[in-house]
């Protein structure tokens, strides 16, 4: 393998009680939230994200977000659809890369390292940075191949990979469903085992922190249920960001919750900006803009 | 449509109203069997030609296909000339047709697609690729004959199958590009993000993912094309093949890529054009011969996509 997660993050089990009791609200309307990180042990923060700006060509897409994703928390990133949840997390493996004229202004530092300067390889930063889709996208292939696709390109050995492959598995709880048929093809398996598979290949490399786009979207809520219990067990291990458009799951699997919202200028165009930004318990009792009151409330949105 | 208001209403009328009716869809019955008609004229017509065919060519098909098939071209007589040079002959010019016109033409797909990803430029190619696939085949041939036969004599020798074989290939070169253009297209981009999210490089997205998901479609096109290719007459005897004479000679395999060529197609034209029914007879079983050829290679393409599909 390429890294070794354990090195740079140290083995502390972070409770969501302690995590959230570590919080005061934080201000997002600012540059506040720089000294907030500094406040904080360095290695406890993953991502600093400070006036991030995403552009999709000419059209701004997201405006000034700045804020610090801290290790081994779920942070849920919840608003009404346009208003750029999905760009901004994939600002954080460099997904947007790939699409035509997307460019990102601002800074978003890991660990220490500017994510968008020349010398960053978008390629190692993925190996990191996994990610996990709103649609289940195993590779049509065996299961087995899903898993070991990513640790093959990292350059494990042969010998490795049976050990990887059912650790990955196992750790996706998916494992005892599977172990009888790993030479078979990936797409036999039903919609939530699809997405058990896709996380158990995310987590095969051993990234540092997890990505997950709305990962219950296509899924019924027994899948949804194993999904939701998946990422509680995961976050003792990784780092989890995930994007999701329903709220009661925000409220029962993440630790901090950014809330963003939409605003149209006078052309139309629809720009996503970070509204509030605070521990789960807080923004879902106590909010601090209307406007998230009102979103949570369900009065709009 | 009777509107239904109560209670009461909707349990009375309902037995009524949930009746089938007659005559209810007219236009989707009459369209069904439109299309029924229309499937009907379509293959019927091909069976027609094929029997047609088969009957014209009786005499040589039942009688002595196998001096037909292992003769060559006579000018005496129908019933001393074969089609032994037009078989080899199109085979060769096939075989120059794929080297050229498949490597380069899912090459350029492959940079249109993956990494010009739409930009004006690309745009801009697709479009006039689009357009040179209707181009007349018969221009091709000037093309050929300009470009792959006096030009570049030098490494074609002149009009030889090479040159042919290069003619047939800028003929096809259009088509192996939109369907491979089509195909990559289809590789769903969840595929690419899967590969891109776990570390992959752009070549390992290529090599390992969209490429062998693309695979099946790209060869069932290409072997379309060289289908193609293999049934042009046109073309091939603006750039040499008009003769219908190949002397084999001490010549080995190699040396006969450069020497004098025919193919089948050709020899078709030749044989229509001789006085005599006996030619004509000729004429039929060769265009029989040339329609197993075709048949066997797009069975080979129908082999291959199912084998490449079956992998994952």
């Amino acid at each position: 393998m390429t890294q070794e997660p354990d090195a740079t993050v140290p083995e502390v089990t972070v409770t969501a009680e302690t995590a959230a009791s570590q919080h005061t609200r934080i201000d997002v309307s600012g540059a506040a939230a720089a000294p907030m990180a500094a406040n904080r042990a360095d290695t406890q923060t993953v991502f600093h994200c400070d006036g991030v700006h995403v552009y999709y060509a000419d059209f701004l897409a997201l405006r000034n977000v700045s804020l610090n994703i801290a290790a081994h928390e779920v942070t849920a990133f919840i608003g009404p659809s346009g208003c750029g949840k999905t760009t901004f997390l994939r600002c954080f493996n460099r997904m947007n890369d790939l699409i035509e004229g997307a460019r990102v202004e601002g800074s978003i530092n890991y660990h220490g390292v500017e994510l968008y300067q020349d010398e960053v390889d978008p390629v190692e930063v993925r190996r990191r940075v996994g990610m996990v889709f709103q649609k289940p996208n195993p590779f049509p292939k065996s299961i087995y191949d899903n898993i070991a696709y990513g640790p093959r390109l990292a350059g494990a050995k042969r010998s490795e990979l049976d050990d990887i492959v059912e650790r990955s598995l196992t750790r996706a709880a998916l494992w005892d469903e599977v172990r009888d048929r790993l030479k078979t093809s990936a797409y036999g398996l039903s919609g939530g085992q699809q997405q058990r598979l896709c996380i158990a290949r995310a987590i095969a490399v051993q990234p540092d922190v997890v990505l997950m786009d709305e990962p219950c979207s296509a899924l019924d809520p027994i899948a949804t249920g194993r999904i939701e219990e998946l990422i509680a067990e995961l976050k003792t291990e990784y780092t989890i960001i995930i994007v999701t458009h329903n709220m009661q799951q925000a409220a029962r699997i993440s630790d901090m919750t950014a809330f963003f919202s939409v605003q149209a200028n006078e052309m139309g165009q629809r720009t996503g900006e970070l509204v509030e930004y605070a521990p789960t318990s807080l923004i879902f009792t106590n909010p601090d803009d209307p406007r998230t009151e009102a979103y949570i409330t369900g009065r709009v949105g | 449509m009777t509107i239904l208001t109560t209670p009461a209403g909707i349990a009375t009328g309902a037995a009524d109203a949930l009746r089938k009716r007659p005559g209810a869809d007219v236009a989707g019955a009459t369209f069904k069997w439109l299309l029924i008609g229309a499937t009907v004229f379509a293959t019927g017509f091909l069976a027609v030609l094929l029997a047609v065919m088969i009957v014209d060519g009786w005499d040589v098909l039942s009688g002595n296909l196998w001096y037909f098939l292992t003769h060559g071209f006579s000018q005496r007589s129908a019933g001393e000339a074969g089609v032994w040079q037009g078989i080899i002959g199109s085979l060769q010019v096939a075989l120059v047709t794929g080297v050229f016109a498949v490597p380069t033409g899912v090459a350029t797909a492959i940079y249109l697609v993956e990494y010009a990803q739409g930009n004006r430029f690309a745009r801009i190619v697709e479009l006039n690729i689009r357009n040179l696939a209707g181009v007349p085949s018969i221009v091709y041939g000037l093309l050929g004959l300009a470009v792959f036969a006096q030009t570049l004599r030098g490494f074609s020798g002149g009009t030889t199958a090479i040159a042919g074989g290069m003619t047939l290939a800028a003929m096809v070169l259009p088509i192996v590009v939109i369907t491979s253009v089509e195909a990559l297209k289809a590789v769903p981009d969840s595929l690419r993000e899967a590969a891109y999210g776990v570390g992959a490089t752009k070549w390992e997205v290529l090599s390992r993912q969209v490429l062998p998901a693309a695979l099946s479609t790209i060869l069932t096109g290409t072997v379309l094309a060289l289908a193609r290719a293999l049934g042009e007459a046109a073309p091939l005897i603006l750039v040499g093949a008009a003769t219908g004479f190949m002397s084999f000679g001490d010549a080995n395999m190699l040396e006969t890529f450069t020497g004098p060529y025919t193919a089948l197609p050709v020899l078709i034209f030749n044989f229509a054009r001789q006085p005599g029914a006996d030619w004509g007879v000729n004429a039929a079983a060769a265009s029989v011969i040339i329609l197993v050829l075709v048949l066997a290679v797009n069975g080979l393409a129908i082999y291959l996509r199912n084998r490449f599909e079956r992998q994952w």
